[in-house]
């Protein structure tokens, strides 16, 4: 009887604990880049819990996300930010769109690798780790006799000419964090020599990070460089491929935030608590999402083979990755990409290719006068127009900001016009690595 | 008004005016908002020119602006060797299945972005059926999709339709008293058609080849996904999208890919020009269809057949996909399966809908808005009745993400009365932005239709008593109806797999149309199937509107042709 009693009483009180939450009502406006898999998972799972509240999600690129909620501020109707690339949110933050929250709900841990998971300004949570690695077809590299590719350096080798690919860093948020680690990793020279060799192998510079685990899904390109959960989730849905992390990889937070004058505050702080609740945090488990959890509790129901960062320390530890520094040559760091490598693609992998032949010529051959030019046409390659201290520097970066934050302020530079200057030297610097490697291999 | 208008003149002067009215509200304005950061200094804020300097000075933007020019030309002559032999033959003869093949021949158009370049690139890609089947058996494999021939072979089979379309119309109008009068002075075969045929026939196919050249041109979806980016509107595209508002470059590319389209549509009314192509006798109908002889009717179908399946196969790729369980460099899919229908079947149906809606509406208005502008272009005297022209074309070259940024940047703040909500978020827009992008189609069509109408028709009209409002709703519009038609099926196809402008504009999952939908299944692994179901599902749909909209066409003329052949056996 008394058992009873306490039980009713038990009941009653998780009613009325819970009764002030599930009465939320109205709707919630999340402008999320994540794709339907992602979204409706989370969208049926939170309105049956508030059957009161109807979620609307709105499907936008990062930046086109961002751009939306700037253009928008004036009479905003969205409530919440959903995405992977932390800048994206500094972007926001800084541009003063978000809302300060703290969390209610326990058990996350302050950082995951060495990135701290939640915002020190509380603007934004992070909800997810996202690492950075390689994925590939084992189909496409057991037909073409490939070895699967463990490392970045892996993936510089001849064998892979022609054979991978990657999306821009001034187009996929995500893959901006996968060069600037790099850079961080091997410091700025080699970092870009590094990159420059990767690139020389690249069958396609894609438009969309999508189009990355796409063309590796279909067997378009053999491996392509990509966020964890692409390889993961593709795996998951049936695709032949396999997903490693190199050593040098960095993780960090995919994130969520409210966003500034939401018309609906309560239920966007009641998404954020999902979002991190044991139940929400084992849905980035499923199959078709894949995410790493940032609760360390949620690997317990994880797959055997699913990578656990809070265990094994080795995902991410190789570079403390550091943000201050990305942020302050962010745009430099695009521009350069897109003029070096995404748009001059066609001369880099023309260079590339006369490189690899001479080299694969001069292999036990001893020819001093061949070796030379070979590593004269590697230097050509490598050259980078910019410093690392001139592309940190702040009169320099303005030239590259998103925006003229006043009428008033003065900047001298185009970006057109430097750009140009370095797409003369890239184009003139290629085409002369060639001849040089020409050159090599008609003296071998 | 002050004007000194004749009384016939006030009608289309009012509708003008209103015309007018919406292209500055929803096309000059928001277009004219962006096109101003390319003359503005990205410095200083201040007027300047130093933009356009820049990019005529950059290596890159030089070499994109010939690959553009390149690609645009070589599309239209592919596109004129594919479209040319359906045309001709399926009015000029009498074939069974030509309403079939006219409508196959319109499906092409409408491939939704994305699921099309992943359909074709699984077909001829590097590592597709075709190469896989040829490598196999003859150790060699073709560079369908590699770089601009890539991009040339995918635009011509996405866009010949719009010379299918006009070269049809325009064929279907020709009198038959022509070709008869030129057989009698002895003319046949290839002479009849080189000399006669193609000639008469030319105002269609010069709208159709400039739309071709105008939208490859511009286009944005087919160079990106082939990955494609020293062309003009993917430089511009993706300069506006990465690098921002403060980079004025991507803007300075719109100006010249609008400036530029200007040019060749200036082109090819001069090449029409002083030329009259309009025929008195209307009612006999279309071109004198003959019957074939077995061995030439084997022939035919033989070609249309090869064209067909060439044109086609992005769709059966499509299917397969749809079908497919998981197809990575395989010839053909592991295994088939209905899931992925039976996923979006629910998911789906508001998709419809609303995509049904937006491009109804959106083409209708097209039609209307073209019928008007090319009466007061081409029949009325009325000041400044070339720029409506000229404005309404040059909307086919604003690139659809800067249409969609001025309507957010310009329609944001002004909330609706009575809804009280802002109008660049309230789904009517996204119907506008559907109107002013296909609005070209349709005037393109209209403007044809009306040039092979002769002014002498309605002159008689007149002189019988009819008023003004009168001959143009019973003689001009009637007279135009294949036009008409043409544009309304060109604007409805197109619009409902409108997705660089919608993507900027759609505020709610429930408003959103299928390019939408379609778009946003394929960004991930688990939704490629879904989405080309979904892109099947939007095929169909406006395929099966198409043929209907043949087969009511094809009705009402024999309903004509039969009654003028009453009025004539009447009158012997």
């Amino acid at each position: 009887m008394r058992r009873s009693t306490a039980f009713g009483t038990a009941a009653l009180l998780i009613t009325l604990a819970s009764s002030p939450a599930s009465a939320l009502e109205g709707s919630l406006t999340i402008v999320t880049s994540y794709p339907p898999d992602t979204t409706t998972t989370f969208e049926e799972a939170f309105e049956k819990k508030y059957p009161g509240v109807n979620v609307e999600m709105l499907k936008k690129k990062t930046s086109a996300g961002i751009k939306y909620l700037q253009e928008t501020a004036g009479n905003n109707k969205a409530d919440m930010f959903w995405a992977s690339a932390p800048d994206a949110f500094e972007v926001l933050k800084s541009d003063n769109l978000l809302q300060k929250y703290s969390v209610k709900v326990g058990g996350i841990p302050e950082k995951v690798g060495a990135f701290p998971i939640n915002d020190p300004d509380g603007y934004y949570k992070g909800f997810a780790a996202s690492g950075y690695g390689i994925m590939w077809n084992t189909r496409y590299m057991k037909a073409k006799d490939l070895p699967a590719p463990k490392e970045w350096s892996d993936l510089k080798k001849a064998v892979y000419f022609g054979h991978t690919g990657m999306s821009a860093p001034s187009r996929s948020g995500t893959t901006h964090l996968t060069v600037e680690t790099l850079l961080q990793g091997l410091g700025w020279e080699k970092g870009w020599a590094e990159w420059k060799a990767i690139a020389g192998n690249f069958k396609t510079v894609t438009e969309r990070s999508f189009g990355v685990p796409d063309g590796v899904n279909s067997g378009a390109f053999g491996a392509g460089i990509v966020i964890d959960f692409f390889g993961l989730s593709s795996q998951a849905s049936g695709f032949p491929v396999e997903f490693a992390y190199p050593t040098v990889t960095t993780l960090v937070p995919a994130n969520i935030a409210i966003v500034k004058n939401a018309p609906n505050q309560e239920a966007a702080a009641a998404f954020i608590e999902f979002l991190l609740s044991t139940e929400g945090q084992e849905l980035l488990l499923d199959p078709k999402i894949r995410r790493l959890p940032v609760n360390p509790a949620t690997y317990a129901k994880a797959p055997a083979d699913f990578p656990n960062p809070f265990k094994d320390k080795s995902i991410g530890a190789a570079v403390k990755f550091d943000l201050d520094l990305s942020k302050s040559r962010y745009n430099v760091i695009n521009s350069l990409f897109d003029v070096m490598i995404t748009y001059r693609l066609d001369d880099l992998v023309a260079a590339t290719k006369a490189i690899q032949k001479a080299e694969a010529k001069l292999a036990g051959n001893n020819n001093a006068e061949a070796a030379k030019l070979i590593a004269e046409a590697h230097a050509l390659v490598n050259a980078v127009p910019v410093t690392a201290a001139q592309a940190s520097e702040k009169d320099f970066n303005k030239i590259f900001k998103k925006k003229r934050k006043k009428a008033d302020t003065k900047v001298t530079g185009r970006q057109a016009e430097i750009e140009r200057e370095w797409d003369t030297v890239t184009k003139a610097n290629y085409e002369k690595a060639k001849e040089l490697a020409e050159k090599a291999v008609s003296l071998l | 008004m002050a004007l000194p208008l004749s009384s016939v003149q006030r009608g289309p002067a009012a509708a003008g005016v209103l015309i007018t009215l919406f292209l500055l509200l929803f096309l000059v304005v928001p277009v004219a908002k962006v096109v101003f950061v390319a003359f503005q200094d990205p410095n200083t804020g201040a007027f300047t020119l130093i933009n356009f300097a820049d990019f005529f000075r950059n290596s890159l933007f030089q070499e994109s602006f010939f690959n553009s020019f390149y690609v645009s030309a070589m599309s239209v002559l592919l596109s004129t060797i594919i479209a040319m032999p359906l045309a001709y033959f399926t009015t000029r003869f009498n074939f069974g299945g030509a309403i079939l093949i006219q409508t196959l021949g319109v499906i092409p158009l409408i491939m939704p972005p994305f699921v099309g370049a992943v359909a074709m690139q699984l077909l001829f890609g590097a590592n597709g059926s075709v190469n896989l089947l040829l490598d196999e058996h003859l150790g060699i494999t073709i560079p369908f999709m590699r770089g601009l021939n890539g991009v040339i072979l995918v635009e011509s089979i996405h866009y010949f339709p719009f010379i299918l379309i006009n070269l049809s119309a325009a064929l279907n109008n020709i009198d038959r008293a022509m070709e008869e009068s030129a057989q009698n002075l002895g003319a046949s075969g290839l002479r009849l058609f080189r000399r006669i045929v193609f000639p008469l026939s030319m105002p269609g196919y010069v709208a159709g080849a400039a739309l071709v050249f105008i939208k490859v041109f511009d286009d944005l979806g087919t160079p990106l996904l082939l990955n494609v980016n020293n062309m003009l509107a993917p430089q511009a595209y993706l300069r506006v999208s990465s690098i921002g508002i403060s980079d004025p470059m991507g803007y300075v590319i719109s100006v010249i890919l609008v400036g530029f389209s200007l040019l060749s549509l200036w082109v090819s009314l001069l090449a029409l020009k002083n030329k009259d192509y309009a025929t008195v006798q209307k009612g006999g109908g279309g071109l004198m269809r003959r019957d074939l002889r077995t061995w030439e009717k084997v022939g035919c179908y033989a070609v249309v057949i090869v064209i067909l399946l060439f044109v086609l196969s992005p769709h059966f790729g499509l299917a397969l996909l749809s079908f497919g369980t998981v197809w990575s460099y395989a010839v053909l899919p592991d295994a088939y399966t209905f899931d992925h229908y039976r996923e979006v079947f629910g998911s789906a149906s508001q998709y419809i809908s609303n995509t049904l809606l937006y491009a109804g509406i959106a083409a209708l208005l097209d039609v209307i808005l073209a019928t008007g502008i090319a009466y007061i272009v081409w029949r009325t005297k009325l000041i400044g009745r070339k720029w409506l022209d000229y404005v309404a074309s040059a909307a086919l070259a604003v690139p659809g993400v800067v249409l969609g940024i001025g309507y957010l940047r310009t329609y944001h703040s002004f909330d609706i009365p009575i809804i009280d909500e802002p109008l660049a978020s309230w789904w009517v827009i996204i119907v506008i932005a559907m109107t002013i992008r296909r609005l070209p189609y349709a005037l393109r069509a209209c403007v044809a239709a009306i040039q092979q109408v002769s002014v002498m028709l309605e002159e008689a009209a007149e002189n019988l008593g009819a008023t003004k409002g009168r001959t143009v709703w019973r003689i001009v519009i009637p007279l135009m109806s294949g036009g008409i038609l043409a544009g309304f099926v060109t604007s409805f196809a197109t619009a409902s797999v409108e997705l660089s402008a919608t993507i900027m504009l759609v505020a709610k999952n429930s408003d959103a149309p299928l390019a939408f939908g379609i778009y946003e299944f394929m960004q991930s692994a688990a939704g490629r199937g879904p989405g080309a179901a979904l892109g099947i599902i939007a095929v169909l749909f406006v395929g099966i509107g198409t043929y209907i909209s043949h087969v009511i066409i094809e009705r009402s003329n024999k309903a004509r042709e039969q009654s003028t052949n009453v009025a004539e056996g009447a009158a012997q």
